[in-house]
């Protein structure tokens, strides 16, 4: 029995480009990444979601290697990500968070040397091609230090790019990109991940997260689900109703103490009211259907999850 | 496996990129070349100020013509400035006490009378070397002076005095600072402490800087080994040491005048030591420096002791053993001693061997902790 399963596990795990079980980081005695379990597979495009200072930043790190776990073990691409560092690193691309390409070397220099220390084989023509497919040939001679944010994002993805990964592991790529850039951003990404790349993202941009295959959402280094969209909105078990008409800030007052109650937004003209107990949430919403306002059950936003989900895991863990 | 050995492609990369930042840094470059020019500066003008006119008192217990043609050929000789006639031996003492001499030359009772027997008398020249530098060129000039002024009285049956040795034994008394540092000892020297001080304060900052912007977290996801990063750091930097070293010389020789006795090439073979070695130590406070401020501030930790204890500034030998004994670590002070061998000795690789070892030491163990300390990770 625990033979066969050992079997199926392996058989897997070739078409799993991350399979980790267990990742644990502690700084000082605070866990940032507790016991982590994640299963990407290859030509995935998988969402990383959580709140700031959740530990996305830091499981990506321990990932290829820059920090060491203290527990837990798996595999990148196959290879260990306690003993083979050396090997995962040659076959990642990781787009930090902070813009860390050299400020003082120009966009031709820095891919220059990005791809020298890749080995990359027919450098010229890879910086070259690079260069070209990500917009940047006209300000190749920039120094990246005088870039705007939204530039800087698309020359560390063009430098990530340069040694043909087989993983990308990005840590909020498109924080700062004006909407037209991000569309061309994800354009990129798809037409990666058709070729075979493996895309591990970290976003704060729901409409990202709809766009990811699948999603993990984290919060305070605790994986609190995953799966895909629809299956995320659906294993939370909430509902959410939308109210219009007028004065709905005084609404929102007075709903938000009312039971079955968890979640009060408002969206331009209209309020989100949610709660996981459907009923107790539809007698407190109904009471406005009476008066001039009216109250239609729609479906969640992955949005609204993500923030119950939060809420709840303070209750849990402070 | 080529990820797991040192790989040429990957130093190279680095190489260039150093290369590079180091051009756009015109700044930095230009207090590499700068910090030569102005220490050259600063430490010259001990060099060129061979002061004349020094003052000079004249204690004479001889009345004869030999101690007159001795006292007026020291009267008139530039050096000198005949200031006081010191009657007694408790008065000349105060005199250069007090500093209002800077030498005394005492004349003996018997002078005359030893000369004439061809007992070669000897004459006593304190000296306050409080400032050696300050009296060196004077002691010289004294012993010519001694050794000369008197053939003219000696001509006749007393001709025969004048053969070698010289008729009077000049004995020199350095009062306050028994060791001496002749000007020359300084250019050389002057080698040694702008590559310090440059060389520990640059690597120390070219790798505090990558962490410090970021950049060191990209760096180190990519394959690129510890030893790669390093080296490729260090060769950017040594050239710069050279550029240094060939300013100085230059300076040494054309402005200066100091003569370059030894082999330039035995010189430069060993400069490859000693600045590994300095580089090695930069590299290794990167590692433990958090920002660029703490880097700056250790390199000044190392580079003062290195000038204090090493024999650049006060002479080695007159330092207490504890200070002796912490300047022998340091490696400026062998390669002092090295480079003023090969420079004014002209000395061989032979000769230098015993200081060349520990600085090869040095370099290995440094090299040593910084490599095992550079952490592949961010924690
Ligand atoms: N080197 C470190 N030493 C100590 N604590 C650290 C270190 N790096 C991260 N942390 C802590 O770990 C926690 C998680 O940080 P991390 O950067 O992984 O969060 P994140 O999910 O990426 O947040 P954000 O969305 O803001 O980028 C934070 O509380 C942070 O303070
Ligand atoms: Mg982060």
């Amino acid at each position: 029995m625990s033979n066969s399963l050992d079997e199926l596990v392996s058989s897997e795990a070739t078409d799993l480009a991350i399979d980790v079980q267990g990742a644990t980081k502690r700084f000082g005695g605070r866990t940032v990444v507790n016991s982590l379990e994640m299963q990407v597979k290859r030509g995935e495009i998988y969402g990383f979601l959580g709140p700031n200072g959740s530990g996305k930043t830091t499981f990506l790190r321990v990932l290829c290697g820059l920090l060491r776990p203290d527990g837990g073990s798996g595999h990148c691409l196959g290879y260990d990500i306690l003993t083979q560092s050396t090997e995962i690193k040659r076959h990642v691309g990781y787009m930090t968070q902070r813009f860390s390409f050299y400020e003082d070397l120009s966009i031709e220099e820095n891919l220059n040397f990005i791809a020298r220390i890749y080995e990359v084989r027919e450098r010229q023509a890879a910086v070259e091609q690079s260069l070209e497919r990500l917009g940047l040939t006209d300000r190749r001679r920039q120094l990246a230090g005088v870039l705007s944010g939204g530039w800087k994002q698309r020359l560390a993805l063009a430098a990530c790019l340069i040694h043909k990964p087989q993983l990308l592991l990005l840590d909020e790529p498109t924080a700062g990109v004006d909407p037209k850039a991000r569309r061309d951003f994800w354009e990129e990404i798809y037409h990666l991940a058709a070729e075979g790349l493996t895309v591990l993202i970290t976003t704060h941009y729901m409409d990202e997260a709809e766009r990811c295959h699948r999603l993990a959402y984290i919060a305070y280094g605790n994986l609190l689900t995953r799966g895909t969209v629809d299956e995320v909105v659906r294993r939370a078990g909430l509902t959410t109703w939308e109210l219009t008409g007028p004065d709905l800030a005084g609404v929102a007052k007075e709903i938000r103490p009312l039971p079955g109650v968890e979640q009060v937004v408002a969206f331009g003209n209209t309020l989100h009211v949610s709660g996981r107990d459907s009923a107790r949430l539809e007698s407190s919403v109904m009471r406005w259907q009476s008066r001039e306002h009216r109250c239609a059950l729609i479906e969640s936003s992955l949005e609204d999850v993500f923030i119950s989900l939060m809420d709840q895991s303070l209750d849990n863990f402070k | 496996m080529s990820g797991h050995r040192f790989n040429i492609h990957r130093f190279a990369a680095i190489v260039v990129k150093e290369f590079i930042q180091m051009r756009r840094d015109r700044l930095t470059f230009g207090m590499m070349v700068g910090i030569p020019m102005i220490q050259l500066i600063l430490f010259g003008f001990a060099i060129n100020s061979n002061p004349t006119k020094l003052p000079t008192a004249i204690l004479c217990a001889d009345q004869s013509v030999f101690s007159r043609t001795l006292t007026t050929a020291v009267k008139n000789c530039d050096y000198f400035l005949f200031t006081h006639e010191a009657r007694n031996e408790a008065e000349a003492r105060s005199l250069l006490q007090r500093g209002e001499v800077q030498f005394v030359l005492c004349i003996p009772e018997d002078f005359s009378r030893k000369l004439l027997r061809g007992e070669r008398p000897s004459t006593l020249l304190e000296a306050d070397a409080t400032d050696p530098a300050a009296t060196g060129g004077a002691v010289a000039a004294m012993t010519e002076l001694v050794r000369h002024s008197l053939d003219r009285d000696l001509q006749g049956p007393l001709r025969h005095l004048i053969a070698r040795p010289a008729p009077v034994d000049l004995r020199v008394h350095r009062h306050y600072n028994p060791e001496i540092i002749t000007q020359y000892n300084i250019v050389p020297g002057l080698i040694g402490v702008v590559l310090t001080m440059t060389m520990v304060i640059i690597t120390a900052l070219a790798i505090t800087r990558e962490r410090e912007r970021g950049t060191m977290e990209n760096l180190l996801s990519t394959p690129a080994r510890p030893a790669e990063v390093m080296l490729g750091k260090l060769v950017p930097y040594i050239l710069v040491g050279y550029i240094q070293v060939a300013l100085v010389l230059c300076a040494a020789r054309f402005i200066f005048h100091v003569p370059l006795t030894g082999s330039l090439f035995l010189l430069t073979c060993v400069m490859l030591v000693f600045i590994a070695a300095n580089l090695a130590v930069g590299i290794t406070f990167s590692t433990v420096a958090h920002n660029q401020l703490q880097a700056m501030q250790m390199s000044f930790f190392f580079f003062l002791p290195s000038i204090l204890l090493s024999g650049f500034m006060f002479p080695f030998r007159g330092m207490p053993l504890w200070a002796q004994c912490i300047g022998e670590v340091l490696p400026l002070t062998h390669f002092l001693r090295i480079v003023r061998g090969i420079l004014l000795k002209g000395t061989g690789l032979a000769e230098i061997l015993p200081e060349l070892w520990p600085l090869v030491l040095f370099l290995v163990v440094v090299m040593g902790v910084g490599i095992k300390r550079y952490r592949q990770t961010l924690d």
